[in-house]
């Protein structure tokens, strides 16, 4: 492999890890706030595209604002699960709000198959097709794309959750809960808050991924290298969500070229595995173990 | 002087176990009232009943003329009642900064600028350690934040919850300093249970005894004092010996 060609095949992998790490960044949330696994975070991302596609190619709408309008109807849509699904599980035992997430899975990928249908779609973007070329390397622009806005939205939450008060107060409700809701913090609405968050970030995922994948309702099980990004990176971190998604994506693309299929097929939870029995508690994990 | 806050006839359980049995006790307005009793008796069972953690089976919580047992938690401490719980629970991962930033979540910029300036003035060791994680924090400057993060919402009422446990002597002397100080410069109304009774007596104006979820025994605190002698048992004021504090760790329980 020359250098052009292992630039190009670490782009491909890097966007590609972005989608992941996004994916699991959406983990992290919900599971700070509420210590469950939400399982059907690929699908949410799933249903992220297939709004993209409502709003970009059934509406007509620019890009610009179909991205705006899919992140804010998903938002509403993660608030509305929540409010509908979660909330009225609370004191139910954790497993039993797994499995209610795994099967949620199952009613929006058959939700998405009746509405919009079995066939693969293509969302109209700005990006696809298009070519930078730097001497022998050409990248494509929606490799670019998916890694610039990745990097922004990152930005934007790491402001939120340390300056902005809300996203501290949800930081303090995951550490301490007693305590939050003493100072008047209400858990209720930041589990609301962070439903709607992962919802909402699943969205941009998908309209990030879009570019780059076709548009069907089985695109959700991504979600599982996610997961297994979200549990590598420490489950509770979301930097190490962020990271661990875009090594994956990495690792996986170089795999694809050096290892047999299958192998190459499974090298994201071999990743997992090794770190599990490296070091169960993740990348990243935090210092202070959580309280609630 | 009016009441603020009135309990009648409060039941509380924790499953099966009735942990109090029928409390009646009221809060006066700019009053400091200790609560006293052996471990166990049930006074921080009170504590979470009026702070809305805990709801009783039976019986009133009156605040300010109206009741508010039932009422969510977070609702409650909107109302003006900021409890802090046994065991300072802070938010360790946050900059002690950020911590009593909290304590002021429903407040304006403005106001929770002047209590910080307030805060800082009466522990100066807080505003030494106010970019460090709160988790990183001493025993004692932990509940110096816990009540300096209760103070930040500009209650009403305070519940303290033990701030003197595992503090040196010279610390439960500043501690009962601020409480007084509290009461006196800033008229919040306080609540405060004890082990230590001799201390708690010092600072407050009128006293309850608990034992086995009951009032045995109400006085103004120079009587309750004179009284110590006899009923030492209930006031433990014998050794402070281990205690099992951290019996509810199991914070999923907390409700
Ligand atoms: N989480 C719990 N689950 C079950 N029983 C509990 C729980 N917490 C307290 N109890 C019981 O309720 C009773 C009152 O407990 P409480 O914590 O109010 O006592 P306390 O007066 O605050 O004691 P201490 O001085 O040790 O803090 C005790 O008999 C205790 O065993
Ligand atoms: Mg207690």
């Amino acid at each position: 492999m020359d250098g052009a060609q292992f630039l190009q095949v670490l782009i491909v992998g890097l966007s590609q890890g972005c989608v992941y790490g996004l994916i699991a960044l959406g983990f992290v949330l919900i599971y700070k706030a509420t210590e469950v696994v939400n399982f059907a975070q690929g699908d949410l991302m799933m249903i992220g595209m297939f709004v993209a596609f409502t709003f970009l190619n059934v509406l007509g709408m620019p890009y610009w604002l179909g991205l705006v309008c899919t992140c804010a109807s998903m938002a509403l849509i993660g608030a509305l699960l929540e409010r509908a699904l979660i909330r009225p599980m609370i004191g139910e035992p954790t497993f039993a709000v797994l499995m209610l997430t795994v099967g949620l899975g199952f009613i929006l990928r058959s939700f998405a198959s009746s509405v919009w249908g079995a066939d693969p779609k293509a969302i109209h973007n700005p990006f696809s097709g298009e070519v930078l070329t730097f001497g022998d390397v050409s990248l494509g622009f929606e490799n670019i794309a998916v890694m610039v806005g990745t990097a922004m939205l990152c930005i934007a939450l790491g402001l939120y959750f340390r300056y902005a008060r809300i996203g501290v107060s949800m930081q303090a409700a995951s550490q301490n809960q007693l305590a939050a809701v003493l100072v008047g913090i209400s858990v209720n609405r930041i589990t609301s808050l962070a439903w709607a968050l992962s919802a909402g970030i699943a969205g941009f995922a998908g309209v990030m991924l879009a570019p780059v994948s076709l548009i069907d309702p089985q695109v959700g099980f991504i979600g599982i290298k996610a997961f297994a990004a979200a549990i590598i990176g420490g489950l509770g971190s979301l930097p190490g969500a962020l990271i661990a998604g875009i090594a994956i994506g990495v690792i996986e693309q170089f795999a694809q070229i050096a290892l047999p299929t299958g192998l190459a097929t499974a090298s994201p939870y071999l990743v997992m595995l090794i770190m599990l029995i490296v070091r169960p508690s993740g990348l990243f994990a935090s210092v202070q173990r959580k309280k609630v | 002087m009016a009441d603020l806050l009135g309990v009648q006839n409060v039941e509380t359980f924790y499953g099966p176990i009735m942990a109090l049995r029928g409390v009646s006790m009221k809060v006066r307005e700019g009053q400091v009232l200790a609560l006293l009793g052996a471990n166990g008796a049930g006074k921080s069972t009170l504590l979470k009943t009026i702070s809305g953690t805990m709801v009783p089976e039976k019986g009133r919580v009156e605040f300010q003329g109206k009741s508010i047992e039932g009422t969510p938690p977070h609702q409650v401490a909107r109302l003006g009642i900021a409890q802090v719980p046994e065991g300072r629970e802070v938010f360790p991962l946050l900059t002690t900064e950020q911590n009593l930033h909290m304590g002021g979540y429903r407040r304006t910029r403005a106001e929770v600028a002047e209590s910080l300036q307030r805060v800082f003035a009466l522990f100066p060791a807080l505003y030494a350690k106010r970019t460090s994680q709160a988790g990183y924090l001493s025993g004692g400057q932990q509940q110096m934040l816990a009540i300096g993060r209760a103070m930040m919402s500009a209650p009403r009422l305070m519940l303290l919850d033990e701030p003197s446990l595992g503090l040196s002597p010279q610390l439960v002397g500043e501690i009962a300093e601020t409480i007084v100080k509290l009461n006196r410069d800033e008229s919040v109304t306080i609540m405060l249970v004890e082990q230590n009774a001799r201390m708690a007596l010092d600072v407050a104006d009128y006293g309850y005894v608990l034992e086995n979820g009951r009032i045995v025994m109400e006085d103004t605190s120079s009587s309750l004092r004179d009284a110590t002698d006899i009923k030492e048992f209930y006031l433990g004021m014998k050794e402070q010996g281990v205690r099992g504090r951290r019996r509810w760790k199991q914070r999923k329980t907390w409700r």
